[in-house]
């Protein structure tokens, strides 16, 4: 059965404070790094995934990004997925 | 009367909702293991605080799958009592039966402290032996306890009455100054602050014991 190579980036939703970007984003000053002006900390989560083909394989992490990985009422997410070589 | 409590691997609160419930009121209680499926016979459940499964991905989010949950879920929808502290709280917001989600304290700190809250009881039955807009004061302890929800949905809990515990003095940046937010029905509740801790007069305070008593109706 084909194996997949998904990348799923869970990011917080714009009207979500994010304060621990905040304190990142203040540490970089302390770096004596000038000039960044966002700084928003996601996840990302890395998986194989055995499916028949690729649609399947798609239905199956959109389901499981929309359901665990992220939640939407805070969360954004999105999807890569290659066929493994 | 016996109220269920439900233990996840990482709830660390368990017993201290029982020695409120059986030691400081006198109403027998039953640990439910989360692989639990028996809630036959119980009268309430409550979710206890703690770190439920490390809450890994987020705070309940891994415990929302647990199988004693599908059991929890049928029975608030047939009217069954559920109440949720702290993580307890978090893990009804992940399974969907109180909307909105509990994120990161906007100052970063965990926060370990009294609170003064206002009550605003409406059909809440959890909340029965407060007064409309009386204030009483809980421990809060919680590193991720900023209620978050978009205005529009806010406005919609308001108006429904489901807004039932605001902070007086917000601590952690929580959308509408929400701590406690009950469903339509007034028969689940989730809140941040630990009304067990404040039972007992060891502890210091007794504001949360008449929210556990509302069990003995």
């Amino acid at each position: 059965m084909p194996l997949f190579n998904a990348r799923v980036q869970v990011s917080l939703r714009p009207s979500v404070l994010d304060p621990a970007g905040e304190a990142t984003r203040a540490a970089a000053a302390r770096l004596g790094v000038e000039g960044v002006k966002r700084l928003r900390i996601g996840k990302a989560i890395e998986l194989d995934l055995e499916a028949p083909d690729r649609a399947t394989a798609q239905a199956r992490l959109e389901l499981l990004s929309d359901r665990l990985l992220a939640n939407p009422v805070i969360e954004d997410w999105s999807l890569d997925l290659v066929e493994a070589g | 009367m016996t109220v269920g409590i439900v233990v996840f691997p990482g709830s660390n609160c368990d017993r201290d909702v029982a020695w409120a419930l059986e030691g400081c009121l006198d109403i027998p209680v039953r640990f439910l293991w989360h692989e639990e499926r028996d809630l036959s016979g119980l009268d309430a459940v409550v979710l206890p605080g703690g770190f439920s499964y490390g809450d890994y991905l987020r705070c309940g989010a891994i415990a929302r799958f647990a199988p004693v949950l599908e059991e929890v879920r049928t029975f608030a929808e047939r009217g069954g009592p559920v109440l949720g502290i702290c993580n307890g709280f978090q893990v009804l917001t992940e399974m969907g039966l109180l909307p909105g989600a509990l994120t990161r304290n906007r100052d970063l700190h965990f926060l370990c402290q009294s609170s003064e809250l206002e009550v605003q009881p409406g059909r809440c039955r959890w909340l029965g032996g407060y007064g409309a807009g009386e204030r009483i004061s809980l421990p809060i302890a919680h590193g991720e306890g900023r209620y978050q929800v978009e205005p529009e949905e806010l406005q919609r809990l308001e108006d429904q009455g489901s807004v039932v515990l605001r902070y007086v003095a917000n601590p952690n940046g929580s959308r509408g100054d929400v701590a406690g937010l009950s469903d339509a029905t007034g028969r689940v509740l989730g809140l941040m602050p630990h009304p067990e801790r404040a039972c007992d007069p060891i502890t210091g305070g007794l504001d949360g014991r008449r929210l556990l008593a509302s069990l003995l109706g």
